[in-house]
C-alpha cells in the first residue's frame, strides 16, 4: 500500500485516504478576463505529464480535508516530498541527486 | 387524533459480533460539526466546556461531551446527553461555523481483545496503541465508507458513520468481527 505524508496530520496515511488534484503552481492570471483564448488554453488545459518529477496538489479529503503539495516520481510512483499549501516550490535538485529508476523498458525488454 | 412522527433508529435491531469483539448501536447523541480559526478556539471552548484539541488525531472530553480534532480548523463535537451543541456553540460570541449532524450520523461502539482487528478488516491505519492511544481520534475509511474514529478505551472504539452508510458499516464490522479471533 502506498503510503503518503500528510503535512497537516504529520504522519505517513494510506493512499486509501488521498485523492489527487491536478498541477501544483499554476498560477490563475490576474487579468483573466483580457488574455486571449490561447493564453487561456495554456493556463487552463495544458499541462506538461512529464516522465519522472512532477508537483501536484494532493488532498486529504477522508483525513484533515487539506489540500498540499506533493513532489512524486511518476515513474516509480514514490513521493519525494510533500509541503503545506500555499509554501513556494522546493528545490529538489540540490537536496536530491536524480538516481537512475528502474524502468521496464531499462531492465527487461529489448523494444527500445 | 394526531398521529405524532416515531423516531426510528438507524441501527434498530442490529446484532453483531462475536466472542473476541462486540459490536452494539450507539445511543442518539448531539453532534456538531464545527470549523473556526484558531484565535476562536479559546472562546469556543469555555462556551461548549470542553477544550478544543489543536493537535493532529488527539480528543478532549469532558463528561459525556467529546470535542474530536478532524483538522486544523475543524472539530467533531458529539454530546452524549443530546445536548443542544449549536446554542452553546454560537453563545461564544465569536466567529465559527456550526452545523449539526446530530442524524446525519450514527454511531457504533466496538469493543473487545479483537476490535483492533476488526477495525482493521476494512480501516488502513495502525491502530496499535503506540500510535493509536487512547483518546486518539481520525476521520478515516472503513471499507468504501468514510467514518471518524475514536478510541474510548484500550480495546474500544467508536466508529462514527453516516446513517446511509450504517447498514455497510455495520454489516462489514460484524464480518470483520467473525474473523477477529483467528
Amino acid at each position: 500500500m502506498l503510503l503518503i505524508y500528510c503535512p497537516y496530520c504529520e504522519e505517513e496515511r494510506s493512499e486509501l485516504e488521498f485523492r489527487g488534484a491536478g498541477d501544483a503552481h499554476i498560477a490563475r492570471p490576474t487579468n483573466i478576463a483580457d488574455i486571449s483564448d490561447e493564453e487561456f488554453e495554456e493556463f487552463f488545459f495544458l499541462r506538461d505529464n512529464p516522465k519522472g518529477l512532477i508537483f501536484e496538489r494532493w488532498r486529504h479529503i477522508h483525513g484533515c480535508g487539506r489540500f498540499f503539495n506533493a513532489a512524486r516520481d511518476t515513474v516509480s510512483d514514490k513521493f519525494k516530498l510533500t509541503y503545506k499549501a500555499g509554501l513556494p516550490k522546493p528545490d529538489l535538485d540540490a537536496t536530491t541527486p536524480a538516481a537512475p529508476v528502474e524502468t521496464y523498458e531499462a531492465t527487461e525488454s529489448n523494444a527500445k | 387524533m394526531a398521529d405524532l412522527a416515531t423516531r426510528t433508529l438507524p441501527l434498530s435491531g442490529f446484532h453483531g459480533g462475536s466472542a473476541s469483539a462486540s459490536v452494539s448501536p450507539a445511543a442518539p447523541a448531539s453532534r456538531l460539526s464545527l470549523r473556526a480559526k484558531p484565535d476562536a478556539v479559546a472562546s469556543l471552548s469555555a462556551a461548549l466546556g470542553v477544550d478544543l484539541p489543536t493537535r493532529p488525531k488527539t480528543s478532549a472530553s469532558s463528561g459525556s461531551r467529546h470535542a474530536l480534532w478532524l483538522g486544523p480548523d475543524e472539530w467533531l463535537i458529539i454530546d452524549e446527553t443530546e445536548a443542544d451543541l449549536l446554542t452553546a456553540a454560537v453563545s461564544s460570541g465569536v466567529l465559527h461555523s456550526g452545523t449539526d449532524i446530530s442524524h446525519r450520523n450514527t454511531a457504533l461502539f466496538v469493543k473487545g481483545r479483537g476490535a483492533e482487528a476488526t477495525l482493521n478488516s476494512g480501516c488502513p491505519q495502525d491502530l496499535s496503541l503506540a500510535v493509536f492511544p487512547v483518546g486518539a481520534c481520525s476521520r478515516t475509511v472503513f471499507g468504501k465508507a468514510e467514518i471518524v474514529l475514536m478510541r474510548t478505551a484500550e480495546d474500544a472504539f467508536r466508529v462514527e458513520c453516516w446513517r446511509s452508510f450504517s447498514p455497510y458499516v455495520s454489516g462489514l464490522l460484524a464480518e470483520g468481527a467473525e474473523d477477529s479471533g483467528h
